[in-house]
């Protein structure tokens, strides 16, 4: 069951929403809505799924209307339709009551600019959530502590905000998120604010501890290629609306529409595709059951110089090339045994094409794409990886 | 040419003679006198005025002054140590022993407490109105006409109906400089809490924060700065409605300001007008050396 699901939530600005909530149904466009009725469409009419423990991530540019969504699904801004559940109950329709409960135990969220408290140190800071839930001070300090501990800050506790880098404050952030222990995390372009390397290294340490802790993130961001890096599943928006929700893949492979192929057209493809994505089936021999003429038999008929050698489970086992055993098929020696070169380059399914350009380029030969117990998956060619990085069609078959 | 212009003049006058004339003064009168019938009321107000004020006087007056000057030049001294700059001790130090050396210390002591119960009234009553603005576009727009109204109406004016509803002496004169003094207070904590970047608001706000812990946990906090600047705006106020107040017969440094002028005393005139200069600098240097700007080393 999905985690949250969101049907039709829709945010219209303004004091009176009615006609524009009436002319969206109509399929009418924000400008249209704006002009006729002077009312803003932040968010038209969202509809998606969040699953449990998934990085889901929601792109798109600014005024796509992402920061408002993020915002709908805690409250700080109120929905004008729609709903939004959590666990099967209706965040939309809940009082303020139950909504600060849900705020303090279930969802947390990471700011843009940190939104720290300046006159608050660090551990104070972090201490924050738990503090206004009335949770007694050792203990919330304890968890802090050991929030503060989980993103590296340990020792920078009685330190002030302003004393920190970007970084770690936005560190701080993640600790005060994670303090409360929350089911769900919202990120609302937490790492936009970091330069380039800094976010980098904060998004391998989401992955790191989202690996362990297995949270729901939802996670807001306008660059493509955080959100490749990250996401699990990606909702890209325009103009308030949904345009397409897939993996990283499907988005890259099949864009729903010219919007989302123009940002897709400049991303740097060799750190989304892996090996499984762009390797051929191969020839092989089985050594166990056949012999020198059937392989040479082979080569020649595929037109290729070398062949992998494989078991009864397919297991990979060498390679042989066709002129050390062209001689031996004259002599009338059937075995290929001798003839196998164990020295291959292999990889695994999910090694990104970033990698296999470094093997490539090191070996004369495909490289081995190996999969479960070693059993050759597949081949990758070098001219498939230079295909594939100029943006021609890949297989997306899984 | 002139009288021609006369006739005109007078055409023109004609056009408003329908106009009547408005009694407003007699209307605020009649009104005013309206509001006497809750004397009790006021009378309250009175007694309570009078007990914090002479409280803080006769407390003030059980310190001898030397020691008086030395306690303040300590906490003078304990505000400023991180920053290392010692001219508020020294001013505080020389400052009072110069004032009880011409012979002004009981009236300094009156005047502190008269600043100090109209600087804490207008505190009480003004931070929360402040607070109240700073949350309600409604209530802003409200109450800051009104806070217009009080500061620019000449300080004079208030002294009429404060002897109405307060008599004269001490009390009003307390009165009349809440009403001079409070605006700023309101305005700066309005000010204050509108200021709070809105992503430390939304971060309480995300975290499950009630309205109350939102205001003392954040709002409050980070409007504190601004706050407090308006306060010694109010100290600054209070302390120059307290010349004028000597009209209605408010003791303290103010009434010799006062008397001087009615006597064209030059001599006494300064004194006591140097005396309340000095109060004014302690005073004002005092409140922002305690303002949390200070924090950081």
């Amino acid at each position: 069951m999905a985690k949250i699901e969101v049907r039709n939530l829709t945010k219209v600005f303004g004091k009176r929403p009615r006609p524009a909530l009436d002319m969206l149904k109509e399929k009418k466009s924000k400008d249209e809505i704006l002009e006729k009725t002077g009312l803003t469409v932040g968010v038209n009419r969202a509809t998606f799924d969040v699953n449990e423990g998934e990085v889901f991530v929601i792109m798109g540019l600014s005024g796509s209307g992402k920061s408002t969504l993020v915002r709908l699904l805690n409250r700080l801004i109120d929905p004008t339709d729609g709903q939004i559940q959590i666990d099967g109950d209706d965040l939309a329709k809940m009082d303020d009551n139950a909504l600060r409960e849900v705020r303090r135990k279930h969802m947390s969220m990471v700011f843009q600019k940190f939104g720290l408290f300046p006159f608050r140190t660090i551990r104070q800071n972090v201490e924050y959530g738990l503090e206004v839930q009335g949770i007694a001070k050792e203990e919330r300090q304890e968890k802090a502590m050991k929030s503060l501990e989980l993103v590296g800050l340990h020792g920078y506790e009685n330190q002030y905000p302003d004393q920190l880098s970007g970084g770690m404050q936005q560190r701080v952030g993640l600790a005060r998120a994670l303090a409360n222990d929350p089911d769900v995390l919202l990120m609302d372009e937490a790492f936009s604010a970091l330069d380039p390397l800094i976010r980098k290294d904060m998004q391998d340490e989401l992955l790191d501890l989202q690996s362990s802790m297995q949270k729901t993130i939802i996670f807001i961001t306008h660059d493509l290629d955080e959100a490749l890096r990250i996401g699990d599943r990606i909702m890209i928006m325009k103009d308030g609306a949904v345009v397409q929700i897939g993996s990283p893949e499907e988005i890259l492979m099949h864009p729903a529409d010219d919007y989302v192929r123009r940002f897709v057209e400049d991303v740097d493809r060799s750190k989304v595709y892996t090996a499984e994505n762009i390797m051929t089936r191969p020839e092989t021999v089985n050594m166990e059951k056949e012999g020198t003429r059937v392989a040479l038999q082979r080569m020649r008929k595929a037109d290729i110089s070398s062949i992998y050698v494989v078991n009864r489970n397919r297991q990979l086992q060498g390679i042989i090339h066709a002129g050390d055993i062209a001689e031996s098929v004259n002599r009338d020696e059937s075995d290929i045994t001798p003839y196998i070169q164990k020295d291959v380059p292999t990889c695994r399914l999910d090694t990104p094409m970033h990698d296999l350009f470094n093997i490539s380029s090191t070996s004369h030969v495909p490289i081995a794409v190996l999969g479960e117990n070693d059993k050759l998956a597949g081949i990758v060619i070098r001219s498939k990886i230079l295909a594939a990085l100029s943006g021609e069609e890949v297989n997306t078959s899984e | 040419m002139s009288e021609t212009w006369e006739a005109i003049y007078a055409w023109f006058d004609a056009i408003l003679d329908f106009m009547p004339e408005l009694p407003v003064g007699t209307w605020i009168e009649d009104f005013v006198d309206w509001l006497q019938n809750a004397q009790f009321i006021f009378d309250g107000i009175r007694g309570f005025v009078a007990w914090v004020t002479g409280m803080f006087n006769s407390f003030f007056g059980l310190i001898p002054p030397i020691l008086f000057i030395l306690i303040l030049t300590v906490i003078g001294y304990l505000l400023v140590r991180k920053s290392e700059k010692f001219g508020l001790p020294i001013l505080i130090f020389l400052g009072l022993l110069f004032i009880e050396s011409i012979g002004y210390w009981d009236e300094l002591i009156l005047t502190l407490s008269l600043v100090i119960t109209a600087t804490l009234i207008s505190i009480v009553i003004g931070v929360p109105i402040g607070i109240w603005m700073g949350r309600s576009d409604l209530v802003k727009n409200i109450v800051t006409p009104i806070l217009d109204f009080m500061q620019t109406m000449p300080a004079f004016v208030y002294l009429i109906p404060a002897v109405a509803f307060f008599s004269i002496g001490i009390v009003p004169g307390v009165i009349a400089s809440v009403i001079f003094a409070m605006p700023p207070t309101v305005r700066l904590t309005n000010l204050g809490i509108r200021q709070v970047p809105a992503e430390m608001i939304e971060a309480s706000d995300a975290f499950g924060s009630t309205p109350g812990q939102k205001l003392f946990k954040v709002q409050l906090p980070m409007a504190k700065v601004t706050i407090m600047a308006g306060i010694n705006q109010t100290i600054m106020l209070a302390l120059s409605m307290v010349v004028i107040a000597a009209m209605i017969g408010t003791d303290g440094i103010g009434r010799e300001v006062y008397y001087a002028v009615g006597r064209n005393d030059m001599a006494m005139g300064f004194e006591a007008g140097i005396s309340l200069v000095i109060l004014a600098i302690i005073l004002d240097r005092l409140t922002q050396a305690l303002n949390p700007e200070n924090r950081k080393a």
